[in-house]
């Protein structure tokens, strides 16, 4: 059954839509990621705009962040003040991102841009997690092996602005999430995504918070940057398709309820294995497509 | 399809009959042609449409139709190899290229004139005119304006093959003219041409009007004037359907 999209000018299949909310729902619930890394590109797959893609994932990862976070807030995994900092960082960043991404629109670039980044930062992520996953897997494995220490002192913890997280049993500096969440901020608005799969790897090995709480705060943060990065591309670039985002969204947000279930039984090191893999699946998937001499040379693209 | 080909039937009957008992004005009207209807609403379920084209002549000859969208300005690019990726390099930019193109003839095209008659009207896409923002087509020029047809075919808008007109006799004739579920929309322009001794006659210009209508239509206006307000309530709805959707689960 087709449905036609209002903003992104095209009709694609209702259940294809579905199920590819259910999918990225799914991991999202697991893995307190957005799934936006995953769902930019199918949509642009099957057939919606880029530009449309990109901004309608923000508007429907407000939704499926929102169902997560309630979840997770029931069990008490959501530390709103590291959250709330985050923000604050996401929003300024995602100013930045959306004038960028109009900018990179103009001169032909934006999807250069947007494969390097994710290329670059799911590759060097997913590698990192791989690494230390397998690393502690092996470690529980040998007992009598010594311990690491708990916790090692760094030129981060010199920053000023020291401040106690106490649901993340931290005390650190608050220009470290503000600059994490700055960061993100961008590339939410330039790559359509939450930016969770980069947070929440940041979060565990940047911040040192405990594997429990950070997808349930990722999620969180995502709520609000993505809806920042959703109405300043609808005042900007007029590529917010609510259709399509709502389409989405039923499939996602049971895909969601679902995922979190599971991920509240996986182990914290197998979890992170496994978002490693898929993390580094999609970053050589990327990288051979844009080595590879493409099928067709020539792009058209109307004028704004 | 049948309520088409019956309005098309009434009118082409209408036309036969009243040509030659309407007078002098009537007669003198070398060609006369209409569409089964001027506006194609896109809703919800739009899957593409279709509309039948029929009209009468005062005698045998050919007739060619060309269908074309509202124009716009569009960038090609091509990509080059740097550092072992492929990026866009060289960049285009043609102007009033028309959103969409269609053209269907009587006879094949190359019979029906000359090329330079075929040139002059824009008879198919060898012969559109294309025009670059800097200035005329060069010789290095030629591969962007093929790939730009064909990035346009791939997409749909532009069409691959000429379309077929059907003669009822020598006078009355019907085509129908096809739109994919991608149409862009706006105000098209259906244009139809007699052409006899490989030259134009007569010719008659008929408006097409494709536009959203419904929900669609109000959603896609609504982003377009009050954007900001648009993306508060694309945020709000997602943000109410994510927490409806948690809703049955609370006590699972």
């Amino acid at each position: 059954m087709e449905i036609y999209l209002p903003i992104a000018e095209v009709s694609l299949d209702v259940f294809v839509l579905l199920a590819l909310g259910a999918g990225v729902g799914f991991l999202s619930g697991v893995f307190g990621v957005g799934g936006g890394f995953l769902l930019t590109p199918f949509l642009i797959f099957i057939g919606v705009p880029p530009a449309v893609a990109v901004a309608s994932s923000a508007n429907q990862l407000v939704g499926a962040s929102v169902s997560g976070v309630l979840a997770h807030w029931k069990r008490g995994n959501v530390d709103f003040k590291m959250g709330a900092i985050l923000l604050i960082g996401g929003f300024l960043g995602s100013l930045l991102g959306v004038w960028l991404f109009g900018i990179l629109r103009r001169l032909g670039q934006i999807e250069l841009v947007i494969n390097l980044c994710f290329v670059l930062l799911l590759g060097t992520l997913g590698a990192l997690m791989l690494v230390e996953g397998t690393r502690t897997l092996l470690r529980r494995r040998r007992v009598g092996m010594p311990r690491r220490k708990l916790h090692q002192h760094t030129w981060i913890h010199g920053l000023p602005l020291k401040m106690r997280f106490r649901r993340s049993k931290l005390y650190i500096s608050a220009l470290l999430p503000l600059g994490l969440g700055f960061l993100i901020g961008i590339l939410s608005a330039i790559m359509g995504i939450g930016g969770g799969f980069v947070m929440v790897p940041a979060m565990i090995y940047l911040l040192g918070m405990p594997t429990m709480v950070v997808p349930g705060t990722s999620l969180f943060q995502i709520i609000f940057v993505a809806a920042t990065v959703t109405v300043l591309q609808a005042i900007n670039n007029r590529t917010v398709d609510a259709m399509l985002a709502l389409v989405l969204l039923i499939g996602g947000v049971l895909g969601a309820q679902i995922g979190t279930r599971m991920g509240s039984r996986l182990r914290g090191d197998q979890l992170r294995i496994m978002l490693a893999v898929l993390v580094l699946g999609v970053a050589i998937k990327l990288a051979v497509d844009m080595t590879m001499t493409p099928e067709q040379l020539y792009s058209a693209a109307p004028v704004l | 399809m049948r309520r088409a080909r019956q309005l098309f039937l009434a009118g082409a009957l209408a036309l036969a009959i009243g040509l030659p008992l309407g007078g002098g004005a009537a007669r003198c009207e070398p060609l006369v042609a209409d569409l089964t209807g001027h506006l194609i609403g896109i809703t919800g379920a739009f899957t593409g449409a279709s509309v039948v084209l029929f009209g009468a002549t005062d005698g045998p000859g050919d007739v060619v139709v060309v269908v074309r969208g509202p124009e716009h300005d569009v960038a090609v690019r091509r990509k080059r190899r740097v550092a072992g990726i492929w990026v866009n390099a060289k960049e285009e930019v043609f102007t009033d290229v028309p959103s969409f193109y269609s053209i269907a003839s009587s006879r094949p095209l190359d019979t029906v004139a000359p090329p330079a008659v075929l040139g002059f009207n824009e008879f198919g896409l060898d012969y559109l005119r294309l025009k670059l923002t800097r200035g005329t087509l060069r010789e290095e020029d030629i591969p962007f304006r093929d790939a730009l047809i064909e990035t346009q075919q791939r997409e749909r808008v532009f069409a691959e093959t000429v379309g077929k007109i059907d003669f009822l006799g020598d006078r009355l004739f019907s085509t129908t003219l096809r739109f994919p579920s991608n149409v862009p929309v706006g105000t098209y322009e259906v244009k139809v041409f007699l052409i006899r001794n490989k030259a134009v006659v007569s010719a008659q210009t008929t408006p097409l009007v494709i536009a959203k209508v419904g929900l669609d239509a109000e959603i896609a206006d609504f982003a377009d004037r009050r954007a900001a307000i648009y993306g508060l309530v694309a945020v709000a709805t997602a943000m109410v359907a994510g927490w409806l959707a948690s809703v049955p689960f609370r006590n699972a």
